[in-house]
């Protein structure tokens, strides 16, 4: 008796019944290929989270006002703080945008667009974060001096407000006032949680005057002169600071680095990718439970034939395998087509998130289903082949 | 030369306590290479048991029984397999043939298991079937085929191993006339080559063919009748 006799019983098991294999099939299928696809999400969710921090810079601090403990006096952050970071006391400091946000609705012709982050600040802010200009220009000195109404669009409010018509020099009214259009900055790409380009930057001093008055700045965006040069940096920031807020204990305001932000992030990411790992290895559990039923009912349904087998000589073994071999095929086939079905669907954009393919997962995902077959076939295979001949035989 | 089936004290109880059924209570049996034996009994004379034990498909519950010279009392389940594979034919009432599964197949499961070579297995089953006159049915089905073929496709696969003894329950019991007819002549056949044949009627004109019937009355043989 032979291994490959025995599997060709096994596959003329599973072909008489064409339907059920398949249905069968198909739960493994769905398994594997949601394990794949569901951890390509979230690993590419993570990945454009940690591109889209490094693409803000390494060197760069960010100072924001903190929640001011009870009984403790709270210092608004200044255009004067932040002009007062930049000097001899503080060498690693290149340099301090003052920055002040909000969100606003922006209308042109007959549309209207609501702009998730109004941004007002200096021009040195575009090179800080690495923003680039596609069309147009960037805003000067002279016209945060001068308060201009201009403003510079990203990309996303581009297209919303402007489909098929060039932006620049045109006159878009935000929150009813009318702002001049003198650039449009180059597409960053989701962040997964957020769309960099859904924003506009304009001087400072005309956003303070139209959108958010002349309270607490939002931030001051540092940067350093290098990357290694950061923790001194913040060391200089911290001293000005306390000096100029008279803090002896407990800050008023908060300095995040970008590697402390990247790691926040980073820590949600894969929180979210567990959490849509564990969903799938969930739907690869009731894949495996369908398998066993199958297998049960197969068994049951054809314990006259294992009688039969039994009677012209079928040792144990035979049976034992004939089953388990059924089994594994089926969860085998299951996981490579699950396999192909997930690696298809990374292909494609979902929610927003392009998947990045963890080599790992489907290595992963494609041994656990053919485990999956030889486990939960293994208490079905085992009750076919512990069935007395005579027994089976009258079974009807 | 010793018998080909020896049976001595032959016991096989059914439960146990008040509501325990004796099916066989010391039965003796002796048969020799090449004899043709009817054994004959009223339903739940234990001629059923009888055959099953003879064929190890069950276990007596006590006494010895040497198949070919071998004693199979303290035999297990992987070494009775074995023996059922390489020492025994059987043919059942029902047939029991695999379904979904051609004729050749059937007749060739026997050799699977043997471990004979695809070619050579596939010759054998040929012979067989062209012995039971099959020849042109060997790619049907069994839902393909009439009673009195499915028998002989049976009967092809119980001898394929060329094993020591056939053993036939009933196995005329379900079919017509002329369909027993065929099939009593292919074992009067296999007898006449000189093979050992034991069969379960409850018809006369079936005993016939035997040389011997054996009468088990109550689980015990009752009598022979030459």
């Amino acid at each position: 008796m032979r291994l490959f006799d025995i599997a060709a019983f096994a596959v003329r098991g599973l072909t008489a019944n064409k339907m059920r294999s398949g249905l069968t099939t198909l739960g493994i299928l769905i398994g594997v290929a949601s394990v794949i696809l569901l951890i390509a999400v979230g690993n590419g969710a993570s990945s454009a989270v940690q591109q889209s921090i490094a693409g803000l810079g390494t060197n760069i601090l960010t100072i924001s006002p903190q929640r001011a403990q009870p009984g403790s006096p709270v210092k608004p952050l200044t255009t004067a703080d932040a002009a007062a970071l930049v000097g001899p006391d503080s060498p690693d400091v290149k340099y301090a945008s003052p920055v002040v946000s909000a969100q606003a609705t922006a209308g042109y012709g007959g549309t209207s667009y609501a702009i998730s982050q109004f941004i007002g600040t200096d021009p040195r802010y575009f090179e800080t974060t690495n923003s680039g200009v596609a069309q147009g220009n960037l805003f000067s000195d002279n016209d945060v001096q001068q308060a201009r109404k201009v403003v510079v669009i990203g990309a996303t409010v581009a297209t919303q407000l402007f489909p098929g018509v060039d932006p620049v020099g045109k006159s878009m009214l935000v929150n009813n006032i009318p702002f001049t259009v003198v650039g449009v900055l180059a597409a960053k790409g989701s962040s997964g949680l957020q769309d960099a380009d859904d924003m506009a930057v304009a001087p400072l001093t005309t956003t303070q005057n139209a959108l958010t008055g002349y309270g607490s700045l939002t931030q001051i965006v540092v940067q350093a002169r290098s990357a290694d040069a950061l923790p001194n940096a913040q060391a200089q920031v911290t001293t000005i600071l306390n000096g100029r807020h008279r803090i002896s204990q407990t800050a008023d305001y908060r300095i995040l680095s970008q590697d402390q932000l990247l790691t926040a992030r980073t820590a949600t990411t894969e929180t979210f990718t567990v959490l849509l790992a564990s969903v799938a290895a969930i739907s690869l559990l009731v894949g495996g439970i369908g398998i066993t039923n199958i297998m049960l009912v197969t068994v049951t349904e054809r314990i006259r034939e294992i009688g039969i087998r039994k009677a012209v000589g079928a040792p144990r073994s035979s049976i034992l395998g004939q089953f388990l071999i059924e089994a594994t095929l089926l969860s085998l086939f299951g996981g490579a087509l699950g396999v192909a079905a997930g690696m298809l669907g990374t292909q494609f954009t979902i929610a927003g998130i392009k998947p990045v393919l963890v080599p790992s997962s489907v290595l992963l995902a494609f041994a656990v289903s053919a485990l999956i077959g030889l486990f939960f076939g293994s208490y079905p295979a085992s009750r076919a082949a512990k069935l007395r001949p005579i027994e089976a035989l009258r079974h009807e | 030369m010793s018998p080909v089936i020896e049976v001595r004290n032959l016991r096989k109880t059914y439960g146990a306590g008040d509501t325990a059924v004796h099916a066989l209570r010391g039965l003796d049996l002796t048969v020799e290479k090449g004899e043709y034996i009817a054994i004959m009994g009223a339903s739940g004379s234990g001629k059923s048991t009888l055959l099953n034990i003879l064929g190890c498909l069950d276990i007596p519950t006590s006494g010895t029984y040497l198949l070919d010279g071998i004693d199979t009392s303290d035999f297990d389940e992987e070494q009775l397999s074995l023996l059922r594979n390489r020492k025994i034919g059987f043919v059942f009432q029902s047939f029991n043939l695999v379904p979904r599964t051609t004729a050749l197949a059937n007749v060739e499961l026997p050799l699977v298991y043997a471990g004979v070579r695809r070619a050579q297995r596939r010759e054998r089953a040929l012979a067989a079937l062209d012995l039971v006159g099959l020849k042109d049915r060997t790619h049907h089905r069994p839902n393909e085929l009439s009673g009195g073929q499915q028998q002989r496709v049976a009967i092809a696969r119980a001898l394929v191993t060329s094993p020591a003894i056939v053993l036939a329950d009933e196995p005329t019991g379900n079919l017509d006339t002329d369909s027993s007819r065929e099939v009593l002549a292919i074992l009067d056949r296999l007898h006449a080559s000189g093979r050992t044949v034991v069969l379960i009627t409850h018809e006369d004109e079936v005993a016939a063919h035997a040389m011997r019937t054996v009468r088990v009355v109550d689980g015990r043989v009752a009598g022979v009748l030459v």
